[in-house]
């Protein structure tokens, strides 16, 4: 199945668990320090420096990009260490992360809750999946090296559905 | 003595770096071609197949194997008929470390405090010595991915403990990894010692070929065990959650029996040379 990003709550409920996906557009990198801000600019109630809305965010933190490369090798990190901050980003409007490994109880129900879906990537394959990314951009928190946020353009960029908008996960 | 210049070691270091991140293990790949083969699951097969072509890709396109170059580990033995010369050895050691991963473009992942965090960068690695016979060096790197070494273990068993307590707790340290840090796995373990020795055997034990000819009664049973789990590749279900585990141990006190459980990924990665 291929789907495009922004998702929207019509392309989100076709998504079922276990289903193989390809997708493509925006996409953005964030991992633990970057998450931890942004729910910092959340709770202060401040604006955050991008729109959230029908987006998808990639815990990444992608190896060096080699001269002549878009982006290095840049496979998912582990999703549960994102678990305590997931909630906050549902409700701003993020309706798909990309990560690898299981999620909290409560992250799926956020995830039932806000109709968003939880991908799996191909773990352990970086040096692969940068093959899919066509675009990159460092457009928030520079200082934080390889954690800060790129905004990529993916294209037939390849996933697993792990937790539906139904709250179904392919773990259990 | 023999002399050995400090920046031989830098250079060699260095070499190693881009060497253990581009190139994965011929062992490792071996098993996860057996792998393949053996797995009946179909997703958890064609994700095989993409860890598979993965490992060409990063060789071949000299890109890192995983985004996540690790913590640099460098075990060095040193011939004790060996005199380095010209420069200081940790340091030479660094600087390798720090010449590799940035001619490699591999991942600053370190920070410097542990709590304050801050900018992350290339090194320090972790240095482990050892002084042996003869008048070689042998340099071994080791860049452990942070997801797996996440969920490393340590108990401090009843020195009258019966051995199938000891393989449940090993068998339940995979459990409870489940699919986060990237099966199929392979285990270290390290017995015996004191608590901060058997960490180093787990570590050291993944430097060993994985499910190399004479696999020990005890790792096969383990290997068996955990292969039951079903948490397959990716944590998809299937028949191969590991690919082999490795055991190291050593002798350690009457009062006592630590057992430690390390963790890797898939993509165990590590590179030795010897000067």
């Amino acid at each position: 199945m291929n789907i495009k990003t922004p998702l929207d709550a019509k392309q989100i409920k076709k998504l079922k668990s276990g289903d193989e996906v390809l997708l493509s557009g925006v996409i953005y990198t964030a991992r633990d320090q970057a998450h931890k801000r942004l729910c910092e600019v959340i709770n202060s109630g401040k604006k955050l420096s991008f729109d959230l809305k029908g987006q998808v965010i990639y815990y990444c933190g992608p190896s060096m990009a080699p001269k002549g490369k878009i982006i290095g090798s840049c496979g998912p990190t582990t999703s549960r260490r994102m678990d305590e901050f997931s909630e906050k980003l549902l409700a701003k409007g993020l309706k798909g992360m990309i990560g690898k490994g299981g999620r909290s109880q409560d992250v799926r129900a956020a995830i039932k809750k806000h109709c968003a879906v939880y991908f799996l990537a191909y773990a352990g394959c970086g040096a692969l999946l940068s093959k899919y990314v066509k675009k990159s951009e460092l457009i928030a928190y520079k200082d934080l090296g390889p954690e800060a946020i790129l905004k990529l353009e993916v294209k037939n960029f390849p996933l697993i559905v792990g937790i539906d908008s139904y709250g179904r996960s392919i773990y259990d | 003595m023999r002399e050995i210049p400090a920046d031989k070691i830098r250079v060699a270091v260095s070499n190693l770096c881009a060497k253990a991140n581009f190139s994965l293990r011929k062992d490792v790949l071996q098993q996860l071609r057996l792998a393949y083969k053996k797995e009946t699951n179909k997703k958890a097969k064609k994700f095989l197949a993409a860890v598979i072509a993965n490992a060409f890709v990063a060789e071949k396109e000299k890109i890192a194997i995983c985004q996540d170059t690790g913590l640099p580990i460098v075990f060095l033995e040193i011939g004790q008929d060996v005199r380095i010369v010209r420069g200081d050895l940790k340091q030479a050691i660094n600087k390798g470390i720090e010449d590799g991963y940035r001619k490699a473009y591999l991942r600053n992942s370190i920070v410097l405090d542990p709590l304050a965090r801050g900018v992350s960068k290339f090194g320090p690695a972790i240095i482990h010595l050892d002084l042996v016979k003869g008048k070689k060096i042998k340099i071994t790197i080791f860049p452990k991915g942070f997801g797996c070494e996440n969920k490393s273990q340590l108990k401090m068993f009843k020195p009258t403990v019966s051995i199938e307590e000891i393989k449940k707790f090993i068998v339940e340290a995979v459990r409870s990894a489940g699919a986060d840090a990237c099966p199929p796995y392979i285990v270290g373990v390290g017995i015996g010692g004191t608590a901060d020795y058997s960490g180093l055997l787990a570590k050291k034990a993944l430097l060993k070929p994985v499910a190399g000819i004479k696999i020990r009664k005890l790792e096969s049973e383990l290997l068996k065990m955990i292969n039951r789990l079903n948490i397959g590749p990716m944590g998809l279900g299937g028949k191969v959650t590991c690919l082999g585990v490795n055991i190291e141990t050593a002798p350690t006190h009457i009062a006592g029996l630590p057992v430690s459980v390390n963790i890797s990924c898939h993509a165990l990665r590590s590179a030795t040379t010897e000067l």
